[in-house]
């Protein structure tokens, strides 16, 4: 059980975190024809268009409610009712999600009862769905953004039914914000595996996985989990729940329509993917396939070769919750030691850190703790590059965002073959460094110092 | 920020967008606003000082998705790519706990980062709950002995160029003006002398350059050359205590952007320094950036080495360029960009030989339009839709080999697989000065020629037959 240090510091240098509404607007960019529009300044909606642009260089479907200095003091529910309208009107989407910011919270505008507004005044666009959530950016994080509007989604089209097991074959994956686009799929393999359909909620590995899509230009998500398929998913036999940071979505998908669920804090390393595939045997009724036993065997070898280079191997890890339990849990179990974790904010899971101390804080606290514990390496997202440098250690780039590396959206960190892949990286960043023992020379020796330096180079 | 001091900073008598209705900004349109907030462009103008610590206070949205992004470079200090925020809570929002902590986070910041000032800019949430950054910066500048500057730049506001204007208002409120320039140096004295008998030494200053990706690095040697000291910029590879001596300049030189016109102005009248508008973005913008400073310095002897460097420049980027410019010659180019750089980048591709075959005036004025109808004809096509939809008929109707453009529609042109290269502020490579030109020709032809684009143009083998075939041996 870590002990859990909260923030000490009145300023935040170098933050690790990244907001709330920036994590529910990319829960809504798991859905299809969907589009989010922050309730704030257009800042709000900039901002966070160009964090993801950067880090899935992708374009993002992302608008606003655009506060000005009007609307913010006298009130902006105009700004609301006719952000919303114009959407319908020019992009016809099915789902427009509209996520509170820190502005409009603070101001005390009610999205609920606007969104109410709306549908009263236009109900010509009842058939688009619109998912108001409240995320500021004052609490909370990246993580806790998505988890809520993972909610909302739920609340709002998920129907309250009793038919659970109608559509024998189908599961539910209710998806975290750790996941990356790659890691969808995999999971989704996974699923196929036995014989089993899977509904991701969101499928931001079917929107944001980066593809080329004949028609030039959409406003809207290219991809994602349909709508109608979000609408069936009291019809499936199963929930598989990844990342505890979801949990209140699981218990609001399980109270509305009795599906039964199996949760997961994280699919990293080989206990977290055996638990994963025994669970999908069990639903399933199907044997393992021989691929997933050869993929399990494969995982093992790379643990025996690797083991050399990860056991005992200090990590100072900076990233939001779920990912980093993941993280700390897969490198215990293959010998590695977190000798510094740093959370953006607290949540329950960090307990489970299997470390003395986990510090609620930002990238400088990495670096001090990093540089007192004596870490190796650092698992941070691009922020940590600069972190890396000034401690003169490597970086695995993991989380949100990665702006000055091509692909950290695409790569898969769960199931067996991730696990495998991931131990390389860790086995070869480790080899990469080179900590000799440093040189002794004896005093009685008499060849002079320096002469044997260039003895036996051949010289061009 | 009362509204009265917003409308005053939008009424900009030295812009030529003034007379303009649509002067300042147009009120945004919900569900249909693309581009940043006045926090946003406040901090754009003002983080490449690179010794101050810029603290931005409000809860995280604003500094954690958007801190050390920004292309700048600098030649000393990093202070200004350290983030930092007072990171507000709920409880700090709901208690008024706003004002204490950023006093504190003042203290923490100069205690462990002994920055040459500190910049503190307001956000949303603290300028809607009233916290009085003014008094606060006041009392932690008093009480700790380090310049403490606030930057009052809430988003809400309005567009990233007020947030520009708002920053240049807060140089000259609280900085410019309050120290001396040191003297010349007397090595480098010596060694002008040397190379320029009877040579004067100028003082002079850019505002609205950012030294993004480094690329006023190759342009600054030829400034020492002249015997132009830059005694500071605003703001590429600033340090504060440059900016303090802005006002000792002898001209000034408004870079490629209308939105810091109000410092040049302000300079102008209260200080009688001179000011052109320019760019250093191709040959002929940068030979004419170099004559403006002689003309306005009224130096003769100056206006004859700039003659001279600048023949020695041209003749030198000209025989490097002749390579580049038999493979880029006759291609054709939609540019879409804002203001100054509607122009002035097509004076640059023109120098490689290629068309311009239209160019976005959405930001531009009448003064800018009638640049483009001398350098492009009087039948210029001028776009003023940004759309990406609308990008891309226009590149296909004009026939265009690629699209040149801000950042914001580079996925636009890759989704529709045409050709791009990024001329904002966000990009990797810098174009400015003379050899600037070489970067840029190579980054045209890079992209205009990769192969890329005939493969995934190209349908898979399979798509034409509609039925899969007879299987092999069948």
């Amino acid at each position: 059980m870590a002990e859990i240090l909260k923030r000490a510091k009145p300023l935040a240098v170098n933050p690790l975190k990244a907001s709330q509404p920036v994590g529910a607007a990319l829960a809504f960019l798991g859905l299809r024809n969907a589009l989010p529009m922050l309730h704030g300044s257009q800042g709000c909606t900039a901002f966070g268009k160009v964090f993801f642009v950067r880090h899935f260089r992708e374009p993002i479907p992302l608008q606003t409610t655009a506060m000005d200095q009007i609307s913010t003091v006298m009130s902006s529910d105009e700004n609301v009712i006719e952000g919303l309208k114009t959407i319908c009107e020019k992009s016809r989407p099915e789902v427009i999600g509209l996520p509170t910011t820190g502005l409009s919270e603070t101001q005390g505008s009610d999205v609920r009862r606007l969104v109410r507004e709306f549908r009263a005044k236009h109900p010509q666009f009842d058939g688009i769905a619109v998912v108001p959530v409240n995320t500021p950016d004052y609490a909370g994080c990246l993580e806790t953004g998505f988890a809520l509007a993972l909610e909302a989604i739920i609340d709002t089209l998920v129907p309250e039914t009793r038919v659970a097991g109608r559509r024998r074959k189908q599961v539910n994956v209710l998806a975290s914000a750790m996941l990356t686009p790659g890691d969808i799929e995999v999971v989704k393999d996974w699923i196929e595996g036995f014989g089993l359909r899977p509904v991701v909620l969101p499928d931001i590995g079917d929107s944001l996985d980066g593809h080329l899509v004949d028609a030039e230009t959409t406003p809207l998500t290219l991809g994602g989990t349909p709508r109608g398929e979000i609408a069936a998913m009291g019809e499936s036999v199963a929930t598989l729940v990844v990342g505890r940071s979801i949990g209140g979505a699981a218990d609001r998908l399980k109270a509305r329509t009795g599906v039964p669920d199996y949760r997961f804090d994280h699919l990293m390393g080989l206990a977290a993917c055996d638990a994963f595939t025994q669970t999908l045997a069990e639903i399933s009724g199907q044997p393992v396939p021989d691929r997933v036993e050869r993929h399990r065997a494969q995982l093992q070898d790379a643990m025996v070769d690797t083991h050399f280079m990860t056991g005992f191997t200090r990590f100072a890890l900076a990233l939001d919750p779920d990912l980093l339990l993941a993280f700390s849990q897969f490198l215990a179990g293959v010998g590695g030691e977190v000798a510094a974790a740093v959370s953006p904010v607290r949540a329950d899971v960090l307990s489970d850190m299997p470390c003395a101390v986990v510090q609620v804080g930002d990238l400088e606290d990495l670096e001090l703790a990093a540089r007192e514990s004596g870490a190796r390496i650092v698992i941070s997202n691009s922020h940590a590059v600069q972190t890396a440098g000034r401690l003169g250690l490597p970086i695995l780039r993991a989380g949100f965002p990665q702006y000055d590396f091509v692909g950290g959206y695409a790569r898969a960190w769960v199931g067996y073959r991730g696990a495998r892949q991931a131990l390389f990286d860790i086995a070869n960043l480790f080899l990469g460094q080179h900590h000799d023992i440093p040189a002794y020379r004896s005093a009685f020796r008499t060849e002079p110092v320096g002469a044997q330096a260039g003895a036996g180079m051949v010289r061009h | 920020m009362k509204a009265s001091q917003i409308a005053e900073l939008l009424n900009e008598p030295a812009c030529a967008h003034n007379t303009k209705e649509k002067s300042g900004c147009a009120r945004p349109k919900p569900g249909a606003t693309a581009g940043g907030c006045s926090f946003d462009g406040a901090q754009i103008a003002l983080l490449p000082i690179a010794d101050v610590a810029h603290i931005v206070h409000g809860p995280i949205a604003c500094a954690g998705s958007s801190w050390d992004n920004r292309g700048t470079r600098t030649t000393g200090p990093t202070l200004y790519r350290i983030g930092m925020t007072t990171d507000l809570t709920e409880q700090d929002v709901i208690m008024g706990r706003g004002e204490k902590r950023l006093f504190h986070a003042i203290k923490q910041a100069i205690d462990s980062y002994a920055p040459a000032a500190v910049f503190v800019y307001a956000t949303c949430v603290t300028a809607l709950i009233g916290d009085d950054m003014e008094a606060v910066c006041k009392a932690a500048s008093e009480r700790w002995g380090v310049p403490v500057v606030p930057v009052d730049c809430a988003g809400f506001y309005g567009t990233k160029n007020l947030g520009n204007r708002i920053a240049g208002e807060s140089m000259l409120k609280y900085v410019i003006g309050t120290r001396e320039p040191d003297p010349v140096p007397a090595a480098a004295l010596a060694d002008f002398r040397q190379r320029a008998p009877g040579g004067r030494v100028h003082d002079v200053t850019l505002i609205g350059e950012y030294n993004i990706a480094g690329e006023f690095f190759p342009v600054a040697p030829l400034f020492d050359e002249l015997g132009l000291r830059i005694v500071g910029t605003l703001s590429g590879d600033a340090r504060y205590r440059e900016v303090q001596t802005l006002h000792r300049a002898e001209a000034s030189m408004v870079v490629c952007a209308k939105a810091l016109l109000n410092v040049a102005r302000k300079l102008e009248e209260g200080w009688g320094v001179p000011f052109f508008e320019g760019s250093f973005y191709g040959v002929a913008d940068t030979s004419q950036a170099f004559r403006d400073f002689a003309r306005l310095l009224g130096d003769d002897d100056l206006a004859a080495r700039t003659e001279a460097m600048i023949a020695r420049e041209e003749a030198n980027i000209h025989a490097a360029l002749e390579p580049w410019r038999a493979r880029l010659k006759g291609r054709r180019v939609l540019l879409y960009t804002g203001g100054v750089k509607s122009w002035s980048v097509v004076s640059a591709l023109q120098d490689l030989g290629m068309e311009v075959v239209a160019t976005g005036t959405k930001k531009s004025t009448e003064e800018d339009k009638a640049r483009i109808r001398e350098l492009m004809g009087p039948e210029a096509k001028m776009i003023d839709d940004g759309s990406p939809k609308a990008l891309l008929s226009a590149y296909k109707d004009y026939g265009a080999d690629i699209l040149i453009a801000g950042g914001r529609n580079l996925y636009t042109a890759l989704k529709a697989r045409i050709p791009f290269l990024d001329i904002n502020q966000e990009r990797e490579f810098g174009y400015a000065g003379y050899t600037g030109m070489i970067e840029l020709a190579r980054q045209l032809a890079l992209s205009i020629e990769s192969p890329v684009w005939e493969a995934v143009r190209r349908p898979a083998p399979w798509a034409r037959t509609k039925a899969a075939g007879n299987p092999v041996g069948a």
